[in-house]
């Protein structure tokens, strides 16, 4: 008999949202907030880890207010959180385009779009709080793409019929972050905040049942040290790097998120990965990341492969119309090219499975222009997407004006994250989560050009008015140096970097880290059986204790030390992956971008069961991780079939 | 493919540096140049020699993170590429390729090819935002903007803060830098109420953190991955004495 992996604890809840009309729940929490007079302000200190869209807003947004902030990335700027690679657009029910949209329309979209596994009342208040972000947007000066009579352009993305997705050419991300950091920028001048770049968060201080403090590393000089302050924010971003391949910045890592989960904040939902259906196929074995083609290339690009398995070999070219598979088109007719992520990836897995897939290996569909560039001119498509081709052409030496894209899906967001309530507090009092970080917003699956949406909705607007009813009882007791669970959080980091240098093994970190990969995206990937997980629990924790004697770290935890840094992070990857798996397992369902092959529907379509899944699974940490179940109701959308036919 | 790589090593900021020559062998060409690099990092760990520091994350040209000297050139051979974005496609069977830091007065040497570019930051910090605290923003369609300085400021808006055109000039002049976030924020009429202090301050801190002055040679344009032009530096020249008139 082996142990089981997971016991069940009591169900949780989320306390903080307000019931009634959904339409005014925002309005009423924010009220009945207590607020904390400008003068105290000014005697609170917040911690925020993380300068992404989430991490950047919220620290702004907490200087401007009066905090004190103290603010930490591991780059050398805050300028370069990963939040800066997303390229296509960011949503917000402006209804610019007079088509229809309302926050009512991006709400139903959205709980729709997350099969039906997020909170009404969060998601409300996302889609509430979309169009203040644009105009804030507009007022820090982000160049967003306008029409010729001066106003917003807007362009369509997958999972939706109306165009509210605003955007600045193929780099909406870099453009919004700039906005959120030179807010940033400005209140570090003005002494609100202190900047500590290339700083890495080990660990969470928890005083009394409440989260008071970080320990970090100075990257540079390989110095630990312990900060304390009122309450701790978390930004820091998604773990989609578990994968080893993935569209995320190499550095991307659940570090922050994995410790303080050990120190008793909830894991929520881990298996909800997202698969990005556009992505450039990896080329060979010293692949280190994969780069994402924006989704919102399928507006305008045609999605096929051969209808035959012996024409893959042929150039493109070389195949006419009628032996084209126009696979999305023929099985979405109404969504068409634009249906949602897990559905595009999952169906471009299928037509590689049947052995009709392009490109080396046959890992690869293609995306087609040759119409489009027909109907609407070359110098139109340019200006649309003219950085992404260039980009396209730069990795893959190819010229996608004159043959069609290669593309295959890859990990690229995850869904999952710490569990937070309305207020976005997680389970340990003190400690708020915001961005990709939590699980809040997304259910299983998240649309294109939500991410930053959510992540300046909870920085710049939701943070900004919950926290202060946590601070509205402090300045909390100070918390001396030598306080045991100060000194104790500090012994815990130092012993952990000591014991991965002294294991000096035969193996490098990014080997095990691939190998890692391997295994995730072949168990824990686009489909996952209840064989192939368990099979993968047990490959994990071999590999694991493989890690812990067989890693070679190099150089000393004295001196900027990039291995070291690797090492930490893939150690909390080994962690996380095995829960990854055991929440995959426990759910024997599909949900968005979980799909499980033991339940789908006669044509292959995902099956969910609301009877028994309708709740967000969170974790507890332990030996055997512990779930407790918050039941979702739905008061507004009722759940359905997703249907995108 | 095989080829060699001379690389600066240097240990610290105290350490005096030196270029020490390595074997890579059997690189694709598919390979990106920071990929090369990591096959290398791979073997020097299991020879027991300390791997190369380098700055990266995006690995996709947004970030600004990666930047070194590739035989002289900043990020390289290929035009408007960073170096993350170069590939090995564009070396031949056999090259040594030199591989060095940046090399300013004001962003010294932290290890081997990682640099302190902190002083980006505080160019910033004198001046380069919109002063717009959170929730006090007008409806976004409350001004329009005209097409072309909306394109044009995006344009300007697409620097990455990488430091090539520094580590490119012989000055070591932010000046392209400073230029490109002068002209994003004064196209746009959200920027114009603070259109002169901004480039005032701005070019203060930027004496202040050690950057040389421009002498309009050029360099920094060509090395950018992002294509900011020099006109943009005759355009922040404009704005300065219109500042110094108007204060
Ligand atoms: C290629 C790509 C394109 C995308 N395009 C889009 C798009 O078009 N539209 C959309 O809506 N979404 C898009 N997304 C998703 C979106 O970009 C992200 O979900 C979002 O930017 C995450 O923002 P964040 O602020 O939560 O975290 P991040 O931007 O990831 O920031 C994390 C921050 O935390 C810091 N950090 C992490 N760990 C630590 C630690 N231990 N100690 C200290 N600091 C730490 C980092 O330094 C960084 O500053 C895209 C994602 C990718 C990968
Ligand atoms: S101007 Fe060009 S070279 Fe200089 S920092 Fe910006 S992107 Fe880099
Ligand atoms: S690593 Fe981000 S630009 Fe090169």
């Amino acid at each position: 008999m082996t142990a089981p992996f997971w016991t069940e604890g009591d169900p949780i809840a989320d306390r903080a949202a307000p019931d009634g009309p959904i339409e005014t729940r925002w309005e009423r929490r924010k009220f009945a907030a207590k607020l904390v007079n400008p003068a105290n302000r000014r005697k609170l200190t917040v911690i925020v880890i993380g300068t992404g869209l989430a991490g950047g807003s919220a620290a702004a947004t907490l200087a401007e207010a009066g905090y004190r902030v103290r603010s930490y990335c591991y780059q050398d700027s805050p300028r370069r959180a990963h939040s800066i690679a997303a390229q296509g657009g960011i949503n917000a029910a402006k209804n610019y385009r007079n088509d229809g949209d309302s926050i009512y329309r991006l709400f139903y979209d959205t709980v729709k779009g997350g099969d039906f596994r997020a909170r009404e009342s969060n998601v409300y208040r996302l889609a509430q709080v979309s169009v203040n972000i644009i105009d804030q947007c507009v007022a820090q000066g982000v160049p967003f793409a306008r029409e010729y009579g001066g106003l917003l352009d807007n362009r369509s993305f997958g999972g939706t019929q109306v165009s509210r997705t605003f955007y600045a050419r193929g780099q909406t991300g870099q453009q919004l972050l700039l906005g959120a950091y030179q807010a940033m920028e400005r209140q570090i001048g003005l002494g609100n905040i202190e900047m500590f770049a290339r700083h890495e968060m080990l660990e969470l201080i928890v005083v009394d049942g409440r989260a008071r403090g970080v320990v970090v590393r100075d990257l540079v000089t390989g110095e630990v040290s312990t900060d304390v302050a009122d309450a701790v924010v978390l930004a820091s971003g998604g773990y989609g790097n578990v994968f080893f391949l993935s569209t995320n910045a190499k550095g991307c890592n659940v570090t922050a998120t994995w410790r303080a989960h050990r120190k008793g904040a909830l894991f929520a939902n881990p298996c909800y990965t997202q698969i990005h259906p556009t992505c450039i196929p990896e080329s060979g074995t010293h692949q280190s990341k994969l780069t994402l083609m924006s989704e919102s290339l399928r507006n305008d690009g045609r999605v096929w492969v051969p209808r035959r398995a012996e024409d893959c070999g042929k150039p493109a070219a070389d195949i006419p119309e009628e032996d084209r598979d126009y696979y999305l088109e023929r099985i979405y007719p109404s969504f068409g090219n634009l249906v949602p992520r897990d559905i595009a990836s999952r169906a471009a897995k299928n037509v590689c499975d049947e052995g009709r897939g392009v490109g080396p290996g046959g890992l690869g569909v293609y995306l087609d222009f040759a119409d489009a560039i027909q109907r609407l001119g070359r110098k139109a498509v340019e200006a649309k997407y003219g950085n992404l081709f260039e980009m396209y052409q730069r990795i893959t030496g190819e010229d996608p004006y004159e043959v069609p894209m290669r593309i295959y899906p890859a990990v690229h967001y995850t869904m999952g994250g710490l569990w937070v309530d309305y207020d976005l507090q997680s389970t340990i009092p003190g400690l708020f989560v915001v961005g990709e970080a939590n699980f809040s917003d997304h259910g299983a699956n998240r649309l294109g050009a939500s991410a930053l949406m959510q992540g300046l909705a909870d920085g710049y607007f939701v943070l900004p008015n919950t926290i202060n009813h946590y601070l509205a009882a402090g300045p909390f007791d100070a918390v001396s140096p030598e306080d045991p669970a100060v000194v104790e959080a500090r012994a815990q980091v130092e012993d952990r970097l000591a014991r991965l240098l002294a294991v000096d093994g035969d193996r490098t970190v990014d080997s095990f880290h691939r190998e890692l990969g391997h295994i995730m995206w072949e168990y824990c990937g686009m489909e996952r059986t209840d064989e192939g997980l368990t099979k993968a629990i047990g490959l994990i924790r071999g590999l694991r204790d493989d890690f812990w004697t067989r890693v070679k770290v190099p150089g000393t935890g004295e001196q900027l030390n990039q291995n070291l840094e690797k090492a930490g992070r893939v150690a909390d990857f080994f962690e996380l992956a095995e829960l990854m798996c055991i929440d995959a397992l426990h759910r024997a369902e599909s949900a968005g971008g979980h799909f499980r092959a033991e339940s789908q529907t006669p044509d292959g379509e995902a099956l969910r069961h609301d009877d028994e899944f309708s709740y967000v699974a969170a974790w507890e940490y332990g030996e055997v991780p512990t779930l407790h179940k918050e039941d979702l109701t739905f008061e507004y959308v009722h759940p359905s079939t997703r249907s995108y036919k | 493919m095989d080829i060699q790589v001379r690389v600066w090593r240097q240990s610290g900021p105290s350490d005096k540096g030196r270029m020490v020559t390595y074997d890579v062998k059997d690189i694709s060409p598919d390979a990106s140049f920071l990929e090369m690099l990591d096959v290398l990092n791979e073997k020097l760990i299991l020879d027991g020699d300390d791997p190369v520091a380098f700055d990266h994350d995006c690995r996709e040209g947004i970030c600004g993170m990666c930047g070194m000297m590739i035989n002289g050139v900043a990020h390289g051979p290929e035009r408007a590429t960073t170096t993350c974005q170069l590939h090995m496609r564009h070396f031949k069977d056999g090259d040594v390729i030199d591989v060095e830091p940046w090399r300013a007065a004001a962003f010294p040497v932290i290890k081997d090819l990682v640099v302190n570019r902190g002083a980006f930051d505080r160019i910033i910090q004198a001046g380069g935002y919109i002063t717009a605290p959170t929730g006090t923003a007008p409806d976004a369609h409350a001004t329009p903007v005209p097409k072309p300085d909306a394109d044009a400021a995006f344009e300007a808006a697409t620097c990455i803060g990488c430091g090539a055109c520094v580590a490119a000039c012989p000055n070591g002049s932010s000046m392209l830098f400073t230029a490109a976030k002068v002209a994003h924020l004064g196209l746009l009429p959200q920027g114009q109420p603070e259109r002169d202090t901004r480039v005032i301050d701005m070019l203060e801190a930027q004496d202040e953190a050690g950057f040389g002055g421009c002498t309009n040679m050029g360099e920094c344009t060509t090395v950018c991955p992002k294509g900011i032009p020099l006109t943009l530096i005759g355009r922040l020249n404009n704005d300065y004495r219109k500042a110094l008139r108007n204060t």
